[in-house]
């Protein structure tokens, strides 16, 4: 009989792990301040994590699911891992955490914009071209060239005032 | 998550056909996309019609798994291992890419009748279609603002722009109400609140949607209705993309991937 302070202390481990896990596309931000983590259960035969994708068709998925199983195996806190696909609830981008946007921004990405309310951003606000703060010189008059970036969960921006092209996380 | 109460083989049948007409949808739209990859009329349109093919590559993924899991099947197999005439896309699918305003004309017709389309089916009592189809709907946002711009931008742009345009839209029109083709067992899907609405009464929507955008760029379109065999007509150009994206698959056919 495990004791419920110890299955805590488990859970924590987990977390603790996950976060230091990155992002395989873009590496300075974690799986957990990404907010692609919907939950972790941990019981005496089992992990379980479920996956939140970004997008549908994100091709980093089956490198995710392998990357994290491997590295809760590692951990021992139970003998099983699994790490399953989940879209409950729909992953979106105000699911970044703070220090997720300054690292992102660090990183020389604009992060999402946050929602005006919290919680998740309508379809017609959706609709609205979003405005993106350069990453570089904080300036908002910036122009989006392409909501369409080198990655799915990407698009392209141009700031006005440094002149510098810059990619943006976003806003789903 | 809540597992969905057990399905009877009617509802699962009917339920298969459905999932089966979307993922096919997106798989064959996402395909017919990405011959654009390397030859678009600019860099940006190279790099955003790649990434809209590939987000419809990836719903149709999805739901080849959900369609596999329900039927004991396979999703590759599903995807790469069926002949060309057991594919249940729309005709507006059948259709080779054309020229850019051909594929921008497609894109529009297709992307507003998705649309409804999700909206419906992020309702459904059949909860993983339902999530799946409400995350599709936030990405889609994306698509349908991309083929809005540029049915505008051909529209305003020129008479040699905004005649190709209005002359796809009129070759499109009849295959595009083929979307909304009635469903074998759709009765029971709706009964069931699996399909929240109708095909036809969706059909209606979406029309008395277009209409008002589209008329204006091609003139009156004639009445449509879609038919029963909308999602079984198949063409000489299909066939020919049927064999270019089978053709790894079928080059190894023992591999694992």
């Amino acid at each position: 009989m495990v004791t419920r302070a110890a299955i805590g202390s488990d859970e924590e481990r987990v977390w603790a792990e996950l976060s230091r896990i990155p992002d395989p596309e873009i590496p300075a931000i974690n799986v957990v301040d990404l907010g692609v983590i919907g939950s972790v259960n941990v019981s005496d035969e089992r992990v379980s994590v479920e996956l939140l994708p970004t997008f549908v068709g994100c091709p980093a998925i089956g490198v995710m699911q392998e990357q994290i199983t491997a590295r809760l195996r590692a951990l021992n806190v139970a003998d099983d891992v699994e790490v399953k696909v989940s879209f409950n609830p729909p992953w979106t981008s105000d699911r970044i955490s703070v220090a997720g946007r300054e690292r992102l921004r660090l990183a020389g990405f604009a992060p999402p914009q946050a929602a005006e309310t919290p919680g998740l951003i309508g379809l017609e606000e959706l609709a609205v071209m979003p405005i993106a703060e350069c990453p570089f010189c904080g300036s908002r008059d910036t122009t989006l060239e392409n909501p369409f970036g080198p990655t799915l969960c990407r698009a392209i921006y141009h700031c006005s005032a440094c002149r510098q092209p810059f990619e943006q996380f976003k806003q789903v | 998550m809540a597992e969905s109460p057990p399905l009877d083989a009617t509802s699962r049948e009917a339920l298969a056909e459905l999932l089966l007409s979307v993922a096919d949808d997106e798989f064959v739209i996402g395909f017919w996309d990405s011959e654009w990859t390397g030859i678009a009329p600019m860099l940006e349109e190279d790099v955003a019609t790649s990434s809209i093919a590939q987000d419809e590559i990836g719903h149709a993924k999805v739901l080849y798994e959900l369609l596999a899991e329900l039927t004991d099947d396979d999703a590759d197999r599903i995807a790469f291992g069926r002949a060309s005439d057991a594919f249940r896309h729309a005709s507006l699918m059948n259709h080779a890419r054309g020229d850019w305003a051909f594929s921008v004309a497609r894109r529009y017709l297709y992307e507003t009748a998705d649309q409804v389309r999700l909206a419906a089916l992020a309702g459904s009592t059949y909860e993983p279609l339902a999530l799946l189809a409400g995350k599709m709907r936030r990405e889609e946002t994306y698509h349908l603002m991309h083929a809005d711009t540029w049915l505008r931008r051909l529209a305003d742009g020129g008479s040699v722009g905004r005649g190709r345009l209005s002359s796809s839209l009129e070759c499109l029109w009849a295959d595009a109400q083929e979307i909304f083709a009635p469903l074998i067992g759709e009765e029971t899907l709706v009964h069931e609140g699996i399909l929240p609405e109708p095909m036809r009464a969706m059909s209606m929507t979406w029309q008395a949607r277009v209409r008002p955008t589209l008329e204006p760029i091609c003139g009156a379109l004639p009445a449509a209705t879609p038919s029963l065999d909308g999602r079984t007509r198949r063409t000489s150009d299909f066939a020919w993309l049927h064999g270019e994206f089978t053709s790894v698959a079928r080059s190894e056919e023992a591999a694992t991937w």
